[in-house]
């Protein structure tokens, strides 16, 4: 469509060259000391200097070159790239988008059974869902009450000590510590909530940023009870309801008449971190539908707006961090138990940004957006690790990338939690008769 | 204007007395009194920044009044939050009309009823789509995608989801083509008629305002200078120099 347009109208060879020639002129800036020269330690350990001018010359070249192609051929049009997909493909796109859900669903229900003798996928399956869960958790949180929180790993980190000190000082089992990690981050969700009630936007992100950090420095020097920067080590791992996983008699594969494998352990987290997934995906769903996540989401778009109308902004603000938190501590407590160590390592800012550039990436609000996100971006960190050096560009790239096409995110499109009349326009007089009748 | 005004005497549904509002130091409202008793429409015009906005806002609590008492049906509200006065079925379209622009018409109507009985649901909805039904057919389109005046009802629809005694209104004609506004004020009309909904509207549009309410205050510099019936006002010389124009004085001559 974009070059039908522009066959009507006057190319502009000069235009596109000034333009060519202003977006080199940038590249050489940008480039000149990135690329264009190198730097390496020499004999003496002082610092050895080598230009590399042809580099420099190719990255100025291809700038130059892509921006006079883009003017000239383009004309300056925007790009669409929904234009560029045909017709039919985005029909059928459109067909099938009802069934992604599902179909997702059945391809993680099969991943077990179709890569059971392969470790590495299962454990990265199961680091994936455990973003996918925290990326849901987060969404509650920025997606849906529109709060940016910098600091969730917070939450993460209270699920994970809360089920290592528990399980470790007073015996009990996973699943009676996931439901107390669940509370004790909750509860630190709304700790975090008071001092934040009158902050949006920015102060809010700075002042969550460093909650996390607080939350992180006080596991660290906390030596007596967290062990400090050794962190907890040999967390009892999950049984399959009292039955461990280990060769003994009474453990999970003697019972069930079975070969003893290591894999029945990894296969059972697999599935218990697609369950807790799972349920976090119902809870937002089935809240979003309630008056409480509708006042969640109306408080992400208008504030002053949201009390007017008599809802408690306080306690939409708190509900929305303690449940947010609470699927944070619980994946943080599978964490826990997946791992059998933890440490403040592990709770690192970098942990926050990562969810949620899962969240922004994935389209705000969007269930299965986040997922989708979370699949690409853990997936692609593996993928690319073989090529250690261009990762992090082509991770930079895929995000400016996105924010250019699909700002609001790969899913960007909001479903609405109230249908009246879609299916069947139902006359509100009439409905209104059968109700009083 | 058939109907006469209603009675006036007996507690008045929402008095304001001697009310001071500041902006940190910055006084905006230097202690107002008004009246709006049950029926009535009440417009106060006046010019930007005289305090019309900041008034209705105190009244529903944000920013709070630093002397002075908000009475509702005799009840003190002056120290109420904000969300608890809406719980006393006091409804504010508020100044740029404030709708949840990335829901759908049908959930920013929902979350108006937010503190209504929802057994009035259906009632109050096909209430509004009677007085709007533009809305109906833009139900499940997201409140960002109306157009100016649509938005507008919108707010005003919201409101109305909450069974409001009380009516605020701030601004309902700003930004709106002439067309849209006389629509908008008759819809008002109608509210006031039919449903006995009494309506409290601050209006920079002077000329509809004074025409459609029963009695009108004129703010200036945070202070009430003249009250007294809209149509008085629209007579007062002071008045029309002040905030009618040119053409709109000759309207108004023209049709009396």
């Amino acid at each position: 469509m974009a070059q039908e347009g522009n066959s009507t109208r006057q190319r502009d060879f000069a235009g596109a060259l000034k333009h060519a020639a202003l977006a080199a002129l940038i590249a050489f800036g940008l480039f000149s000391l990135l690329v264009g020269i190198r730097t390496d330690t020499g004999s003496g350990g002082a610092l050895e200097l080598t230009a590399r001018y042809e580099m420099l010359a190719a990255f100025v070249a291809v700038a130059f070159i892509g921006a006079f192609l883009r003017e000239f051929l383009f004309a300056g049009a925007t790009f669409d790239a929904a234009s560029y997909v045909p017709a039919a493909l985005r029909g059928f796109a459109a067909r099938i988008a009802p069934f992604l859900g599902p179909a997702f669903l059945i391809v993680a229900l099969a991943v077990p059974i179709i890569f059971y003798d392969n470790r590495y996928i299962l454990d990265l399956s199961i680091q994936i869902l455990t973003y996918v869960m925290l990326g849901w958790g987060l969404n509650i949180v920025v997606g849906l009450a529109g709060l940016l929180d910098l600091g969730y790993v917070a939450f993460y980190a209270v699920g994970a000590y809360s089920y290592a000190l528990l399980a470790q000082n007073f015996d009990l089992s996973f699943w009676i510590c996931l439901p107390l990690a669940g509370i004790l981050a909750a509860f630190w969700g709304i700790l975090l909530g008071f001092p934040v009630l009158r902050l949006r936007g920015d102060y809010l992100a700075i002042v969550t940023l460093a909650f996390g950090e607080i939350i992180r420095l006080v596991l660290l020097n906390w030596q007596s009870l967290t062990g400090g920067p050794n962190g907890i080590s040999s967390i009892p791992r999950p049984s399959f309801f009292g039955l461990p996983f280990n060769s003994d008699e009474g453990g999970f594969a003697h019972t069930f008449g079975l070969e003893f494998s290591p894999t029945h352990r990894v296969v059972f987290l697999y599935y218990v971190i697609l369950v807790l997934a799972l349920i976090t995906n119902a809870v937002t769903i089935r809240l979003r539908r309630l008056p409480i996540g509708r006042a969640w989401e109306a408080l992400r778009e208008d504030e002053i707006a949201c009390r007017s109308l008599g809802i408690n902004t306080t306690n939409t603000k708190l509900t929305a961090f303690a449940i947010g938190a609470m699927f944070g501590g619980f994946a943080g407590s599978f964490f826990a138990t997946r791992q059998g160590f933890i440490s403040p390592e592990s709770f690192v800012f970098q942990e926050s940004a990562l969810v949620l550039a899962i969240v922004v990436l994935g389209g705000m609000g969007s269930q299965i957006g986040v997922a989708i996100a979370a699949t690409v971006m853990l997936g692609g960190f593996e993928f690319f690790r073989e090529f250690q050096q261009y990762r992090m560009v082509v991770f930079g790239l895929a995000m400016v990338a996105i924010m250019i096409w699909r700002p609001r995110g790969l899913i960007s499109t909001r479903v609405p939690s109230v249908f009246l009349t879609k299916e069947k326009p139902v006359d509100i007089a009439l409905a209104r008769e059968e109700g009083r009748g | 204007m058939s109907a006469a005004a209603p009675t006036q005497d007996g507690v008045p549904m929402l008095a304001v007395r001697g009310v001071k509002t500041y902006y940190g130091k910055i006084i905006a409202l230097k202690g107002v009194d008004l009246d709006v008793h049950p029926g009535e429409i009440v417009a106060l015009i006046g010019a930007n920044g005289a305090g019309k906005s900041t008034l209705m806002m105190t009244i529903f609590g944000t920013p709070r009044a630093r002397e002075g008492r908000i009475l509702y049906e005799g009840r003190d509200i002056t120290r109420l939050p904000t969300h608890e006065i809406a719980k006393l079925r006091i409804a504010q379209a508020p100044e740029g009309r404030r709708i949840f622009s990335r829901m759908t018409v049908m959930e920013n109507l929902q979350m108006g009823a937010s503190v209504a009985d929802a057994a009035h649901f259906e009632e109050d909805l096909a209430r509004v789509f009677r007085l709007f039904p533009r809305l109906k057919e833009r139900l499940h389109q997201r409140g960002g995608t109306l157009s100016g005046g649509e938005q507008q009802m919108l707010a005003i629809g919201r409101a109305l989801m909450s069974r409001p005694r009380l009516l605020l209104l701030d601004e309902p004609s700003l930004g709106l083509a002439p067309l849209l506004v006389k629509q908008i004020f008759s819809a008002i009309r109608e509210l006031n008629e039919r449903d006995k909904l009494t309506v409290f509207l601050v209006e920079q549009n002077a000329f509809h305002a004074l025409k459609l309410a029963h009695r009108g205050y004129v703010m200036i510099n945070g202070q009430i200078t003249i009250s007294g019936p809209g149509r008085a006002l629209l007579k007062r010389p002071e008045i029309r120099a002040a905030y009618l124009e040119g053409s709109r004085i000759e309207q108004v001559q023209g049709k009396r």
